[in-house]
């Protein structure tokens, strides 16, 4: 017998309480997700629109401005990494780990020093028993953000962004996040910021091409000074909101297996202990035919 | 511009989209003052101010949209308004805004002049234009 039957009760007594948890969970994330991806996709518009411009004018203006033209050289970047503040989530914040890890490696062997922003606590714990610096450490909201954390977030970025390498500053910034591809996949992604990419939707112009001339007001300075953070501050509002759907989703996912799994281990300890139950009943009858038989062969010798 | 030109227009807030369609028309306030853009219109940058943005829609009718600064983008005969908030004039309450904006002001009277409550004031002051002049129309 592997084990007694007390001791096996006890165990599906446990299995059962942490699938109560796990349940609750899933049902928990299954409610919140809806908010989440509806956050998600109704910020989408903004994000698209606001790439859509500003790679327009980056494409089309010939200012020199940071916000459209980095410096020749990249020596330090910013790596903002998006993680959650809880477990529970299955692979999710370890794959957005693994992918800024890689993407720090990349860097790294492009001879660019990677400065660390991480945003949740399983990220900032990761780094910091690793001993990797962090510069910038935000937590408490990676399931609910709101535009105001982007902001400061943001603010953050651009304030080294706009601060000299030599004093400290980044020359570009990138971001890793995990995209909300549906319920079922969540991919992380690791973006550049700043300096801008060219995405689809502006096509990069033939030599020769004659260029549209983009009228500014007031100036063309003031407008891309305005333009930088309020484009910084979107794109990271969509990385919280698009890391937030996915950390739920990831969450339902893995609280659902919990339960599942819970539900196996429970039949099987059933089992087990029936089959228990039923061994000890057994032997607790041919102990007493053994006795009763012992003793009527006694008398029989008397 | 030939008879029956459009443009198309979208106004989205960093939240949701607030208003997109074909116009004739669209006006707006940016630092300089107010801008009309109608079709075919060159390619254009400008930073708005608080202000209730008024699209001309192709079938007569006039919509008014409260944005509270952000900037506005022209190009390829496409308006793309982005502001961090965006409400519809019809959505307003007159009362409310006037209501909202009083508030503002006196906290600013107050002394109270920090970025966030400036911000709630120049908000509540386009709001309150943008239900104004919805309710002229009406």
């Amino acid at each position: 017998m592997p084990a007694s039957l007390r001791e096996l009760r006890q165990r599906r007594k446990s299995v059962a309480a942490t699938q109560k948890i796990t349940r609750a969970m899933e049902l928990i994330a299954a409610s919140r997700i809806i908010k989440a991806q509806r956050a998600a996709q109704a910020g989408e518009p903004y994000i698209t629109e606001m790439i859509r411009a500003v790679s327009a004018v980056a494409t089309y203006s010939r200012d020199p401005h940071p916000l459209t033209e980095g410096p020749e050289r990249v020596r330090r970047a910013a790596m903002l990494v998006i993680t959650s503040d809880r477990g529970m989530n299955g692979a999710y914040s370890a794959n957005a780990i693994k992918t800024a890890a890689r993407l720090r490696e990349r860097l790294e062997r492009e001879g660019v020093e990677v400065v660390r922003y991480a945003i949740g606590r399983k990220g900032i714990a990761y780094m910091k028993f690793r001993n990797q610096p962090i510069r910038r450490e935000w937590d408490g909201f990676s399931d609910a953000p709101t535009f105001a954390h982007a902001q400061e977030i943001a603010d953050a970025l651009i304030a080294d962004f706009l601060t000299p390498y030599e004093d400290g500053g980044v020359d570009a910034i990138y971001g890793v996040y995990t995209r909300m591809e549906s319920m079922l996949t969540q991919t992380p992604r690791a973006r550049r910021l700043l300096p801008l990419e060219v995405v689809e939707g502006v096509h990069d112009p033939a030599a020769g091409e004659l260029l549209p001339l983009y009228e500014f007001e007031p100036d063309p300075d003031t407008v891309l000074d305005a333009l930088l953070p309020m484009y910084v501050r979107s794109r990271v509002w969509f990385y919280l909101l698009q890391s937030a759907a996915s950390q739920l989703a990831s969450q339902q996912r893995a609280m659902k297996s919990a339960t599942d799994n819970a539900k196996q281990l429970i039949e099987r300890l059933t089992r087990e202990a029936n089959q228990a139950r039923q061994a000890e009943i057994t032997q607790e009858i041919s102990e007493i035919v053994g006795g009763a038989g012992a003793l009527a062969d006694a008398a029989a010798q008397d | 511009m030939a008879e029956g030109d459009v443009l198309f227009v979208d106004v989205v807030a960093a939240d949701r989209r607030v208003w997109e369609g074909d116009a004739l028309s669209f006006i707006a306030r940016t630092t300089e003052g107010d801008i009309g853009i109608m079709a075919n219109h060159e390619p254009f940058l400008a930073v708005l101010v608080p202000c209730a943005a008024e699209v001309l829609t192709p079938d007569g009718k006039r919509e008014v949209i409260a944005i509270d600064g952000g900037f506005l983008s022209v190009a390829d005969n496409r308006v793309s308004v982005l502001s961090q908030y965006g409400r519809l004039a019809h959505e307003i309450s007159l009362d409310e805004a006037e209501h909202e904006f009083r508030e503002a002001e006196k906290k600013l009277e107050q002394g109270d002049t920090s970025e966030t409550n400036r911000h709630h004031h120049d908000r509540a002051q386009a709001q309150l234009a943008a239900a104004r002049k919805a309710h002229q129309v009406d």
